[in-house]
């Protein structure tokens, strides 16, 4: 790869360190991480993203709230199951901020001016789909923190034995249970933020459209999840648990949940998950195969869109 | 009505590629209603579940914000609206026009598909098919008209539609039940019930107040976007 992107027609010389590459892919990637947020855009691009993180943020809180005033230990929301149940504000967030970091430059055909400069597609895809799992990892792990802290300040872990009304005790998890616990479902975040950013972003490169790009990344999400709850439906109620857990590795929340249920060790959030040994290692490969892939299909449609 | 735009708009909304998503959603419920009939699990309760949740639930809000965001928005948010508005025809004509081109739209790929997927899997069976097919009828109106006039009102429409769809009707809506009087989902299960011969659907409000709120929201509708149509301003977003 050459670096001749400053070019001397002759006006004036230019003699200072030439930047390069990896300079340019940092800056794209600081770019887009703040475009995914709306920072550096009028008012109005920043109105839903931080709508949306605060619709996140709301039931953490409140979580959080109760735990104080009750004193009840399993009032708390569990770290790892954050994500699954805030499902909806997760994915109108992909929704409407995909078409943000992956249709924009397409649809004013700007690719090939990216490219006139020292960077190849692949690098440009790398940015785009790192800063954004950047930003999904933010809005999902801000509030998973603010549950741990919570947790740590009202020393959930020294509160008394709860007896339920079925007779069962729900016991307050020990210090480093908790600290466990978050790690684990920091590290779900970040498998949550890979493949939903994946996903979401080669559905946004392939519908350049104004609206159309957000359509089809909830059409998607909705469909997927939705079917797959019928399926397991039907599946659970033959008694058939097999297959209701095999199911769910074609909706992506659920994919992630399997991950984190049988490698990770959380608790259950999805309705069904494909039974171990193989489940785990199953939907993890999935879940790297769904990234690269994805990687793949968005660099070959830069490449193409930056040929004309 | 005006056949010119109702033609340009549905030639925008159906031209070249932006139509496979318009295509590809709606074959989805009638694949499962084949797969469901073929492994004989398409008994009335699932199959009441199927068409409120698949059909009534998620598709009819997404195809209807697909169509009633998608005949204005883009026009409005490149300019070129200009064209248009700049022809001696009144701003509500336009509205309407855009507004029966999206609930034209919303029947062909939403209320048709209902209708399919119903006979698919319970045939004429106590009414299900004809209840839900009449509930998404009216409630493509409804939407429909919510839509357009949020497309004519703010640039963010997709995404209030969405949280709307989303996060009031189904969140809220299943934790809240004084959320789910306030639903299109709600009412258009209201009117599929009276129609009906079942006890497999309940809505959360009673028929005469699902009919008064769906005309009021379909007449406010059309009413609203014609009115912010004509102080509108444009200018390029992006």
């Amino acid at each position: 790869m050459t670096l001749g992107a400053i070019h001397d027609i002759g006006y004036r010389h230019y003699e200072g360190r030439r930047l390069g590459r990896a300079y340019i892919i940092r800056s794209l990637y600081v770019h887009n991480l703040r475009a995914a947020y709306g920072l550096g855009r009028p008012a109005r691009a920043k109105v839903m993203p931080f709508l949306l993180a605060a619709m996140m943020l709301l039931p953490a809180a409140g979580s959080v709230a109760v735990l104080a005033i009750t004193k009840e230990p399993n009032t708390l929301i569990v770290y790892s199951q954050y994500a699954t149940i805030m499902q909806v504000v997760v994915a109108i967030f992909l929704a409407t901020q995909a078409p943000v970091i992956a249709s924009r430059e397409l649809r004013f055909r700007v690719v090939p001016l990216y490219f006139s400069r020292p960077v190849v597609p692949p690098d440009f895809t790398l940015a785009k789909v790192g800063a954004f799992a950047t930003a999904l990892f933010v809005l999902l792990a801000v509030p998973v923190t603010v549950l741990f802290v919570g947790a740590l300040v009202t020393r959930a872990d020294k509160m008394k034995p709860l007896v339920m009304p079925d007779g069962e005790v729900a016991r307050a998890m020990p210090l480093g249970d908790h600290v466990l616990h978050y790690l684990g479902a920091l590290l779900g975040c970040v498998l949550f933020a890979l493949v939903l950013a994946a996903i979401a972003l080669v559905i946004a490169a392939f519908t350049p459209r104004r609206g159309f790009g957000v359509a089809a990344v909830i059409a998607v999400y909705m469909v997927s999840s939705t079917m797959v709850l019928i399926v397991q439906g039907i599946a659970e109620a033959r008694t058939n648990f097999e297959l209701a857990g095999w199911a769910g590795l074609f909706a992506p929340f659920n994919l992630v949940d399997a991950v984190q249920v049988r490698l990770l060790g959380a608790e259950k959030a999805a309705v069904a998950v494909p039974p171990g040994p193989w489940g785990g290692p199953v939907a993890l490969a999935l879940c790297a195969l769904l990234v690269a892939g994805a990687v793949a299909v968005l660099s070959l449609r830069f490449r193409k869109a930056g040929l004309s | 009505m005006n056949a010119t735009i109702a033609a340009i708009t549905l030639r925008a909304m159906l031209g070249r590629r932006r139509a496979l998503l318009l295509f590809a959603l709606p074959a989805l419920p009638i694949l499962l209603a084949v797969i469901l009939r073929m492994t004989g699990d398409n008994d009335l309760g699932t199959s009441a579940g199927v068409l409120q949740s698949l059909v009534l639930g998620t598709l009819l809000p997404l195809l209807c914000l697909i169509a009633g965001t998608g005949v204005i928005g883009p026009e409005i948010d490149d300019g070129q609206i200009m064209y248009i508005l700049t022809k001696p025809i009144p701003r509500p004509v336009i509205t309407t026009t855009k507004l029966v081109v999206a609930f034209g739209l919303a029947v062909v790929f939403a209320v048709i598909p209902t209708l399919l997927t119903g006979l698919l899997l319970t045939g004429t069976f106590s009414g299900l098919t004809a209840g839900f097919t009449a509930g998404a009828l009216v409630g493509a109106a409804a939407y429909c008209a919510i839509f357009v006039a949020l497309a004519v009102i703010s640039r963010n429409a997709v995404t209030i539609g969405l949280i709307y769809a989303l996060v009031w009707e189904s969140l809220i809506g299943n934790l809240a039940s004084g959320a789910r009087s306030a639903s299109v989902q709600q009412w258009a299960l209201s009117v599929a019930d009276a129609v009906a011969d079942t006890d497999r659907i309940t809505p959360a409000v009673s028929l005469p107040v699902a009919v008064v709120l769906l005309v009021v929201v379909v007449a406010g509708g059309a009413f609203l976007a014609g009115g912010r149509l004509g102080t509108l301003t444009a200018a390029t977003a992006d």
